[in-house]
């Protein structure tokens, strides 16, 4: 299937959403409400995108801004999955019951966001020390220790 | 139980007591192949639970490049898979390139692609090497070493550095071949494959070497990707999958190779496909060398400080350890406003627990080394 099919059939499944998926930069992005990722990912799965490829997080100020790559060996395609949570309470179902890949990533992106990750069966620090204070990876991280270059380079 | 009790005839169960013991091992380690701790759980001598801990070498680096121009971000990806310092360059390259929308001239991609097929040989031998060390064929750890020195050699004689080269950079790579390196290079080419038959013999054909290797640490190929295995880890299991062929990028559509694969996914097939991907790779060089034509090495009219546009941009491209990727957001300044490093090192640890379970301890070892983590990937 080529990103164009790919683009009709996800526009056959998801009408409302079709708006929202666009090709940038040569693959798909397909952008959910954070209460259907769990289903969209489901229908990923079915579709044959067998391989979680890469899971993380952008602070995109009032927002979390979660992206998962997922991509079919058989279709030799992959998509990008999006979806927001709010900062002051950001909270996703785990995908670990679709692809157990995510177990670790989920757990690095709780570690560096602070992300709740719901029916995930072991969310733990994976990086940082256990008794580590704060979400490194979000933009108003505050560090004594954080040596901040100079603006002019 | 099974494991290598079975496969020595071993009754598993003689090795079991009924009690369980606690041992933490590392994260200082001479057999964890760099800093990780990993806590097992013991009955008898049978691993019943192990868990490792990681983040013993975490730098930060995510965090760290959000504070950097570009430019200043490639020594930052040197230090992240410190035995194959040229994927993670060019991994990291291909993301800004793809998002700041510069073409790279012919010339440097065929000299990414000869940099980088040597970078999996010297990669693999590391790991084959140390195959050879955990399982006691010391002999095999020096002529693998021997190897690995060669092509360190010709690293040392392309950028002057030998284990952080910085050598890719956004646009093209930051020197020509030296005069004379083409034909050291080939030397080297038609001298490997047939060290490669030797360590072969030596290693995966030894007695002892077998008995500790086969059957130890089976992934199944649906576990493998399942859990998000990629690379030789993966290709040992005989899952079909190499990026260098199907999301081909560069120029190795225009190169003839194979890609190996195991059928049994123990330690042993792992360690297998490693050694013949080197094989493999002096192919890919010897025919991307043939085809290279002189011309420019960087792309023209680039910006000392580059602002791509905002949006995001992700790419990957197959390391000796499977698929690394680098996702970068821009949101229009010279410095990225997120990088994320997919790292196949980290994925590939993560089934660490599930494979050591039902081994014995010293099995432990042999599985860890057949995954080949880097921890500076692992830990980023």
């Amino acid at each position: 299937m080529r990103i164009e099919e790919l683009r009709e059939h996800l526009c056959s499944v998801y009408p409302d959403l079709c708006p929202l998926f666009s090709v940038e930069f040569g693959d798909g992005t397909l952008t959910v409400p954070a209460d259907r990722l769990f289903s969209a990912a489901q229908d990923m799965r079915d579709l044959g995108f067998d391989l979680l490829g890469m899971l993380t997080a952008v602070d995109r100020g009032e927002t979390f801004e979660l992206v998962y790559r997922v991509r079919s060996r058989e279709m030799s395609a992959a998509i990008f999955l999006k979806t927001e949570v709010p900062r002051d309470e950001p909270r996703i179902p785990s995908l670990v019951p679709l692809w157990p890949a995510a177990d670790w990533q989920e757990r690095e992106v709780y570690d560096m966001f602070g992300i709740v990750f719901e029916g995930h069966p072991d969310l733990r620090r994976i990086l940082l020390p256990d008794d580590w204070e704060g979400y490194p990876l979000r933009k108003d991280y505050a560090d004594e220790r954080i040596i901040r270059r100079p603006d002019y380079i | 139980m099974t494991g290598q009790a079975e496969a020595c005839g071993v009754d598993a169960h003689l090795l079991q007591t009924g009690d369980e013991l606690v041992v933490n091992i590392g994260p200082s380690h001479p057999s964890t192949h760099g800093v990780c701790r990993v806590i097992v759980h013991l009955d008898g001598e049978i691993v019943t639970h192990a868990e490792p801990v990681i983040g013993h070498l975490h730098r930060g680096i995510e965090k760290m490049a959000e504070n950097r121009t570009y430019l200043q971000v490639v020594p930052l990806t040197d230090r992240l898979d410190y035995v194959g310092s040229m994927y993670a360059n060019w991994a990291y390259c291909r993301a800004v390139e793809r998002l700041a929308g510069i073409r790279v001239p012919e010339r440097a991609e065929y000299i990414r692609v000869v940099m980088c097929e040597l970078q999996r040989i010297a990669s693999h031998m590391m790991s084959i090497g140390s195959t050879g060390a955990d399982t006691g064929a010391t002999s095999a750890f020096i002529y693998a070493f021997n190897q690995r020195e060669q092509v360190v050699d010709l690293f040392e004689a392309v950028c002057g550095a030998r284990l952080t080269y910085n050598y890719v950079r956004p646009g093209g790579v930051s020197f020509d071949l030296p005069d004379g390196w083409i034909e050291q290079c080939r030397a080297f080419t038609r001298s490997h494959p047939s060290a490669m038959v030797e360590i072969d013999k030596l290693l995966f054909g030894n007695v002892i070497a077998r008995q500790r290797l086969k059957g130890i640490g089976v992934l199944p190929a649906e576990e493998a990707i399942a859990r998000g295995v990629t690379g030789p880890a993966a290709r040992g299991s005989g899952v079909d999958w190499d990026l260098r062929r199907d999301d081909s990028y560069s120029v190795y559509p225009r190169v003839d190779f194979e890609i190996p694969l195991g059928e049994n996914g123990d330690a042993y097939d792992r360690g297998r496909v490693r050694l013949w991907e080197c094989v493999e790779s002096c192919r890919i060089i010897d025919q991307a060398l043939a085809q290279i034509e002189e011309g420019p090495i960087k792309a023209e009219g680039l910006p000392r400080l580059l602002a791509p546009r905002p949006g995001e941009a992700y790419d990957h491209i197959e390391s000796a350890r499977g698929s690394l990727g680098v996702y970068l957001v821009s949101d229009g300044s010279v410095r990225p406003y997120r990088m994320h490093v997919r790292s196949p090192a980290f994925q590939n640890l993560s089934v660490l627990g599930y494979l050591a379970e039902g081994h014995t301890l010293s099995d432990l070892v042999v599985i860890l080394g057949s995954l080949d983590p880097v921890f500076g990937e692992v830990d980023r």
